[in-house]
């Protein structure tokens, strides 16, 4: 360990590549986010690493009301990856804004909160209190929750559905406005071309792939709610198509997610056509990762001799 | 409590019959606080089938020779693979997590910790940690038979230990909630094990009106409180047991008892 720390400073670069990215009127010093529901608030993370170091967090889906979440078992191992069924467990946006938003709000890095609902006026009147906080550039509406009966995946699955909700939020919402795509879908281009033309500033994509797990011994299904949300490198090469997919069929920046474990993954979510990347699934295993993604793409960029990330969005050579 | 990612050597591997094993762990510098009752995120590197950490309690702190241990049982893939650790071999693990078990009040004195299986982990790190306190614990401890015990030497030098086994093989026939040492006067209860153990533990202690604190093993992801998958129900709604937990009075639980 020793000799590797001192080789790492031995040859540490004092020019580095830009890695500023801007997507709607946000800034953000890096194009490295956390993914929401892997990261809470940012707290759950001090403790592993600077939160400084990276471009953005997205917080918890937080809807109007508090909700409970779906019963235990939530969760299953399956290779390469794993299902949830948390349900949208949160305190609701008031308690947010009155308890965390006061806790998070200095931190060197852009908080952009996710915002899920079950019907459109839930969506409008979150996004209404969200707009109404200096520190929080941006929300990521999310029309792609898979885990909730009401809402959520409902509003994402189709073109008219995902159109409706954001055209309503937009009305209400002034800033930055990320809409989260679902990939359980057949043509995701459609979607993001028909929330872009409701003024979405930005999509993300993607939300998990609706998924399920069985106990053979049992006969019973892992998880309480039966289906759950597939994340993890599993779900990559499938994040992969559709971002790509959809950067070729929008104008807006695109922030591409899903199975990201390390640099060379972020790397080839740049080159199909993603401006930001979040992490997600991989927060779990190493709780400090974002940063290493963060130090490692700038590596690539060096080692390649390019001068900014805009250098290689978008850059796949057909 | 500040929670760190640190590369453990291991120090020994030992096997405990057929599905447990003990591991040590060490480092060069001295190892940050723990409290008993807390637990470890164990990476697990080289096995295909694992994708997350796996959660593990305490089971000693030991300071003199600067070693944690880990007592475990093999599960599935994953504690399988940590039983084929060898000794030098580096491990990466998040610690320390959750909350503890809460030290007793001065007049609470007869104490007793009450484990089944492999849930006596943490139960001797409490253990110790009570008797350096001044207290003197009393172990009661469960099995299947006499070949499921472990520890007990380990148990013997903090406090008086009572053993049930389901076939009778050692101590006491039947289960800890019938051993004979429950009719004496107890002033708290510390328990882990099996879910029905506990809840039956549990439902003892409401009876008598005895303090209890439960320890929950639930499915974990992060262990840090991020991704709300290990929940429990409480009488305040869903709790995480990797942060709110994995102690909770039982009281506290929404348990059908």
């Amino acid at each position: 360990m020793r000799v590797h720390r001192w080789t790492s400073i031995q040859f540490k670069r004092t020019i580095m590549a830009d890695l500023r990215v801007k997507i709607g009127a946000v800034e953000f010093k890096n194009p490295v986010t956390t993914a929401s529901g892997t990261f809470g608030f940012g707290e759950e993370y001090v403790d592993f690493m600077d939160l400084g170091r990276i471009g953005g967090i997205f917080t918890k889906g937080t809807t109007i009301l508090h909700r409970e979440g779906n019963a235990y078992p939530r969760m299953a191992e399956t290779p390469s990856g794993m299902l949830n069924a948390v349900g949208l467990q949160n305190k609701g946006i008031d308690y947010f804004v009155s308890s965390i938003y006061p806790q998070i709000k200095e931190y060197d890095t852009n908080i952009m909160v996710n915002v899920s609902g079950s019907t459109i006026e839930d969506y409008v009147a979150t996004a209404e209190k969200i707009n109404a906080l200096d520190k929080i550039p941006a929300i990521e509406l999310n029309i792609s929750c898979p885990n909730v009966k009401q809402g959520g995946m409902t509003f994402g699955v189709s073109c008219a559905g995902a159109a409706e909700v954001v055209k309503a939020v937009r009305k209400a919402y002034s800033k930055t406005l990320i809409v989260k795509l679902s990939p359980n879908v057949t043509d995701i281009a459609s979607i993001a071309k028909a929330v872009e033309d409701e003024g979405a500033d930005s999509v993300s994509l993607i939300n998990t792939l609706l998924g399920m797990a069985i106990d053979a011994e049992t006969r019973k299904p892992l998880l309480s709610t039966v289906t759950g949300g597939l994340s993890g490198p599993c779900v990559k090469p499938v994040a992969l198509r559709m971002v790509w997919q959809v950067a070729k069929a929008v104008k807006i920046p695109v922030i591409g997610l899903g199975g990201i474990m390390n640099a060379t993954d972020a790397i080839e979510f740049f080159l199909a056509g993603a401006t930001a990347i979040q992490i997600g699934t991989a927060n779990f295993i190493d709780p400090a990762v974002s940063v290493k993604v963060v130090d490692g793409i700038n590596e690539y960029l060096d080692r390649h001799g390019y001068s900014s990330i805009y250098d290689i969005i978008g850059a796949l050579d057909m | 409590m500040k929670k760190c990612s640190l590369d453990m050597v291991v120090s020994a591997n030992i096997s405990l019959g057929d599905s447990h094993f003990l591991l040590k762990f060490t480092q060069e510098e001295p190892l940050p606080e723990m409290l008993p009752g807390q637990f470890v995120q164990v990476r697990i590197d080289n096995a295909p089938s694992v994708f997350l950490r796996r959660p593990i309690s305490v089971n000693y702190v030991d300071r003199v020779n600067n070693e944690l241990w880990l007592l475990v049982q093999k599960v599935g893939d994953g504690t399988r693979k940590m039983s084929e650790y060898k000794i030098g071999d580096t491990v990466n693990m998040l610690l320390p997590l959750g909350n503890s078990f809460t030290m007793p009040k001065e007049s609470q004195s007869r104490l007793l910790l009450v484990g089944g299986g492999v849930g006596i982990a943490p139960l001797l790190f409490m253990g110790s940690t009570l008797k350096q306190e001044g207290f003197e614990p009393m172990f009661l401890l469960g099995a299947r038979s006499e070949g499921g015990l472990m520890q007990l030497d380990e148990f013997k030098k903090l406090g008086k230990v009572y053993i049930t086994t389901e076939d009778g093989s050692a101590g006491e026939k039947g289960f800890v909630t019938q051993h004979s040492i429950l009719q004496e006067p107890i002033d708290m209860i510390y328990t882990c094990g099996p879910t029905p153990m506990m809840q039956a533990v549990a439902r003892f202690a409401q009876y008598k009106s005895i303090d209890c604190e439960v320890s929950l093993e639930n499915k974990m992801a992060c262990g840090i409180g991020a991704c709300l998958c290990c929940v429990t129900q409480t009488q305040t709604g869903h709790k995480c047991v990797c942060t709110d937990g994995p102690v909770f009075n039982s009281k506290e639980l929404s348990w059908q008892i």
